[in-house]
């Protein structure tokens, strides 16, 4: 009986080391969509992310129209670069302040013990990753439409706007994910996240300002490729690293 | 080999080949074997800051013994078991599970353990049944409704699975952490305070789990209570 069982799990374990490379991915991919999943129920019931980043992207919409609303009907170089400055400040602040939750809560609610304990390090980190990708976007349509209405932004190129948005909003996702990980345990997590956000976020978000001036000017898709091939350059070489950092932080 | 592990058995719920459903990947390659999981601390040490909370800890369980940690407040029981589930690094020594003589990498060591302890806390914001649910999944454990009901059950929180943890109280709130560590049929089970909050029914929830742990896995408690230290065959006092 027992010779037959040692048999059977040693094939098992042959098949399974044979096809360990796709049953991994497998896992660790439907583990990661449990973390995005529960990550996401929970925002949803407590509402914490999604309210500091929506209630930051409109006061920063309302304050710049009330304050340089005039700055929307000029359609000089400086005017739209100062408008994508206007845009992306709004964007990156709110990211800052709401991006870093994923991990913090975990800490400060004290479940991370339970989750090191059950999930595997990578799910985590992809989990965690695409709800800062989701939040992100809704931040960045909300923050444009608010934009657009209040400052009444022009748009030149949407395409290369969206573009220019999605691209940038993926490196300060990458960015802010890996960062609020190492964050997460320190005692000063909004002064350190900042701190440690600064050389990692600028730039990108120096190209990305740059980019969507263009997209609201008369710029069209072709001339914001180079600007998307650094964006996204940046954020697969921040993803990477992320992944091969993480278990690290993870298990510090 | 310390007794018949009451668990299911590859070869006739499973084709050869393919992985348990109830246990795929690890518990399946490994407890399902029926090998024994040994758990060895050799000269393990424990610091707060400066001050050393115990050091040269050593000893040897296997399959089917029950370890009574105790000791003053501060002794370092939470972190003696926190260190055995991985949740900490030793000062000093090393902490090895085995099983059938095989030693685990640390990351997969912390897939045989199931862990209860104060500071160990599920999502307030889901039910009960959505904390189950949701760690089953990250521990690839493919659980059908019926099959969280019964854990449910068996820690005495059946038909209050759908309610929010923050709405629990304390008492069940302990009971879900049973279920919690219960999940994944882990061979070693570490109970820090295992009958905080419980009451009658909670405390005979615990013997129920410790006897059912003990026909063929370890058990480490770590407790003050008096009446808890019945539950070990071994005792090791910390802070002598």
């Amino acid at each position: 009986m027992h010779k037959e069982l040692d048999q059977n799990v040693a094939g098992v374990e042959r098949e399974e080391l044979e096809a360990s490379g796709s049953l991994g991915v497998r896992a660790v991919l439907g583990a990661s969509w449990a973390v995005f999943v529960k990550d996401l129920r929970t925002e949803l019931r407590t509402r914490y992310a999604i309210n500091v980043l929506v209630l930051f992207a409109a006061c920063a919409a309302v304050a710049v129209s009330l304050g340089v609303g005039f700055i929307g009907l000029r359609r000089t170089d400086e005017a739209l670069l100062i408008q994508a400055t206007l845009l992306w400040i709004a964007l990156l602040f709110a990211a800052l302040n709401g991006l870093s939750r994923g991990f913090v809560q975990e800490e400060e609610t004290r479940t991370m013990a339970a989750l090191r304990l059950a999930a595997p390090p990578l799910a985590v980190y992809l989990g965690k990753f695409l709800l800062n990708v989701l939040l992100l976007a809704v931040l960045e349509a909300i923050t444009s439409l608010l934009f657009i209405v209040l400052v009444r932004v022009q748009v030149g190129s949407p395409l290369a706007l969206i573009g220019t948005l999605a691209a940038g909003g993926l490196s300060l996702a990458t960015a802010t994910t890996i960062l609020a990980a190492i964050i997460a345990r320190a005692s000063f997590k909004s002064a350190l996240f900042a701190v440690l956000a600064f050389p990692l976020i600028v730039p990108p978000l120096i190209v990305a300002i740059q980019s969507t001036a263009a997209a609201l000017g008369s710029g069209g898709l072709p001339q914001a490729v180079p600007a998307l091939q650094f964006l996204g350059a940046y954020s697969v070489a921040t993803f990477v690293a992320s992944l091969l950092l993480f278990r690290f932080v993870w298990e510090a | 080999m310390s007794g018949q592990p009451a668990l299911c058995n590859p070869t006739s719920r499973t084709p050869p080949g393919r992985v348990c459903e109830h246990h795929p990947g690890f518990q399946f390659l490994c407890y399902n074997r029926q090998v024994e999981t040994r758990l060895t601390v050799e000269g393990v040490a424990a610091t707060y800051g400066a001050r050393r909370v115990f050091a040269d800890v050593s000893l040897e369980l296997s399959g089917g013994e029950v370890l009574v940690v105790s000791g003053a407040n501060g002794s370092g029981k939470s972190t003696f078991l926190r260190l055995l589930a991985g949740l900490q690094r030793p000062e000093a020594g090393q902490i090895v599970y085995r099983c059938g003589g095989q030693a685990l990498d640390p990351r997969d060591a912390a897939r045989l353990i199931g862990w209860v302890a104060p500071d160990l806390m599920l999502y307030r914001e889901l039910t009960g049944r959505e904390n189950l649910r949701f760690f089953a999944e990250v521990r690839r454990l493919h659980l059908d409704d019926g099959a969280i009901e019964a854990l449910l059950e068996r820690v005495g929180l059946a038909g209050r699975g759908d309610e929010r943890l923050a709405t629990y109280s304390s008492g069940m709130a302990q009971r879900l952490r049973y279920a919690y560590a219960l999940l994944h049929h882990p061979p070693v089970l570490l109970l820090d305070e295992p009958g905080l909050t419980l009451d009658e029914r909670g405390t005979a929830v615990v013997e129920r789990v410790i006897a059912e742990q003990r026909r063929s896995g370890i058990v480490v408690v770590a407790t003050n209570d008096p009446r808890e230290l019945r539950y070990g065959d071994l005792l090791l006092r910390l802070g002598t």
